[in-house]
């Protein structure tokens, strides 16, 4: 039982993580608050919905592709909202409220479009077998979650860590005048940036929607609830500690439905929050943004 | 000959402060030139006017002859102008090996890079054993040769110094100044800004003095140095 809720927990965080990886990395280097991502974890779902009921493709071609589509609306959107916003004086605050109210307008124009009802996946869209092993069963389902998520963090990390590109975009994260006097073309980094965690955002979106099997258009509000908590948690901009504090919240919230009540689940989550932001205002990894700066 | 860098009627302003109010400056090929005036003079506004990164209101900047005037940041330094910023400007949170690799974001020859690499270091030995160090732990003169290494790397046509001494101990000054009278030995064309008017005024060949976005006085760095207005405002007497 602990050994299934665990395995559980693991892949449900891997989600989070993914998610969570998206958002930081657009506040780490874009240095604004954008709550828009959350619309890109519900784009990508109806995306890769369209794709596999309308068009008929294969769930592993269209988790790419609505990865691609809310991108590319990611980028559509930050370019449409930041620029104005990061010039002013106090453009965290003013990115949370402007960002708040596009991503709700967003919603609304999402569900007057297309309704309210939670939509599912067309049948035999991933293979209903699951493999038992120690008494654990693991749905095909899962491992595929498991197995892009793990490849999505990997190639993230990887780009990050060992390319020049990845370099760039840390350079630009830290100090973005710095960055345009090596070279670096700062705005385009910003549009990759808003692409990458688009994608990534969008993929967690799919990657949910077949976990769970229900779409419907807020389902990324609820996410942006725990993105937060991961990346407060985490520290805000570091990636490194978005995905442990990914993985850790979907272990909590799988063992407290498990154990205790799946209507707290969220009430120890958020719990959690504001434990943390109590005692370490930097989050459990990461350094102040202040010192950063 | 053209100049290799040459400013005309540049003003730049933030809101409603006119920072720099119509100057002209030229550095010809090989140059030292040096724009000295007290905090506040607009010096730092013309740099950052001149890489790209504040707004020019008015004035073109041409540099070999061809019109940057209000191009991107990165756009300039492709064009061979490179900047050391005010304050050093190091990617504290990468390390110093990763520094150095920005500097040359431009080059893509791996042989050429480390050649380039080699060559700064050479220049530059406390880099060597700090390599895999993070830049922000590393002290402020050795920041400061970080930060110059950095632009280095990209073999500049051009080498702006904004303060490169500014806070450095009194040891780290003279081994800075030192670095720019070989880089002026090696032929590198440079505009330095600098506080430090007599050591900047030694190791120049032109100078301008700016004040409050104006210049008041320019010539040759010994004609500015002999000047009885410079020596009582900027050399203490």
């Amino acid at each position: 039982m602990l050994a299934q809720q665990l395995v559980n927990g693991v892949l449900l965080g891997a989600t989070y993580a993914l998610f969570a990886l998206g958002f930081t990395l657009m506040f780490g280097v874009l240095r604004v608050i954008n709550l828009t991502y959350g619309f890109t974890f519900s784009a990508g779902a109806f995306i890769a919905l369209a794709l596999t009921r309308q068009v008929g493709l294969n769930i592993a071609l269209a988790l790419p592709l609505a990865a691609l589509g809310s991108g590319l609306i990611a980028v559509l959107l930050d370019s449409l909202l930041l620029p104005r916003l990061r010039r002013r004086p106090s453009a965290e605050l003013d990115s949370l409220m402007v960002t708040l109210g596009a991503v709700l307008a967003l919603y609304s124009l999402m569900t007057a479009w297309l309704g309210p009802d939670i939509r599912r996946f067309p049948p035999g869209t991933i293979s209903a077998t699951a493999i038992e092993l120690a008494g654990v069963r693991v749905t095909a389902a899962q491992g595929l979650i498991l197995a892009a998520s793990l490849l999505l963090v990997g190639l993230l990390m990887a780009l990050m860590t060992t390319t020049k590109l990845g370099l760039a975009i840390r350079a630009v994260a830290e100090k973005p005048d710095a960055a345009g006097l090596m070279g670096i073309n700062t705005p385009r980094i910003a549009h990759l940036v808003s692409l990458l965690s688009g994608a990534l955002g969008g993929a967690g979106g799919v990657l949910i929607g077949l976990n769970f099997n229900a779409i419907q258009p807020y389902m990324g509000e609820s996410m942006m609830l725990r993105g937060f908590v991961v990346i407060i948690v985490g520290g805000m901009g570091d990636m490194r500690g978005a995905l442990i504090a990914g993985l850790a919240l979907g272990i909590i919230e799988v063992l407290t439905a498990g154990y205790i009540d799946s209507s707290l689940k969220e009430m120890v989550a958020f719990a959690i929050l504001v434990a943390v932001l109590w005692t370490r205002p930097q989050g459990l990894f990461g350094r102040a943004v202040g010192q950063r700066a | 000959m053209a100049p290799a860098l040459e400013i005309s009627g540049l003003c730049v302003s933030y809101g409603r402060t006119e920072a720099v109010r119509g100057i002209d400056v030229s550095v010809q090929p090989g140059q030292v030139v040096c724009l000295i005036g007290a905090n506040g003079a607009g010096k730092t506004s013309t740099m950052r006017a001149i890489s790209g990164l504040a707004k020019i209101r008015q004035g073109q900047i041409r540099l070999n002859g061809t019109d940057i005037t209000a191009w991107p940041a990165h756009r300039i330094a492709a064009q061979g102008l490179l900047q050391v910023p005010e304050g050093r400007q190091v990617f504290g949170e990468l390390t110093v090996a990763d520094n150095l690799a920005l500097g040359a974001y431009l080059v893509s020859d791996r042989a050429e890079i480390a050649a380039r690499q080699a060559r700064v270091l050479q220049r530059f030995p406390r880099l060597r054993e700090r390599l895999a160090q993070h830049a922000g732990s590393l002290s402020g003169g050795e920041q400061q040769m970080l930060a110059m290494g950095r632009a280095l790397m990209g073999a500049p046509g051009v080498l702006l110094l904004d303060e490169p001494s500014m806070g450095l101990a009194p040891l780290f000054v003279d081994e800075i100044f030192a670095i720019i009278a070989d880089l002026r030995r090696e032929g590198t064309t440079i505009l330095l800004v600098e506080q430090n008017a007599s050591a900047a005024l030694e190791v120049a060949d032109q100078a301008y003095v700016l004040e409050q976005g104006r210049i008041v006085l320019s010539g040759t760095a010994a004609d500015v140095a002999a000047n009885e207005a410079v020596a009582a405002a900027y050399l203490g007497g």
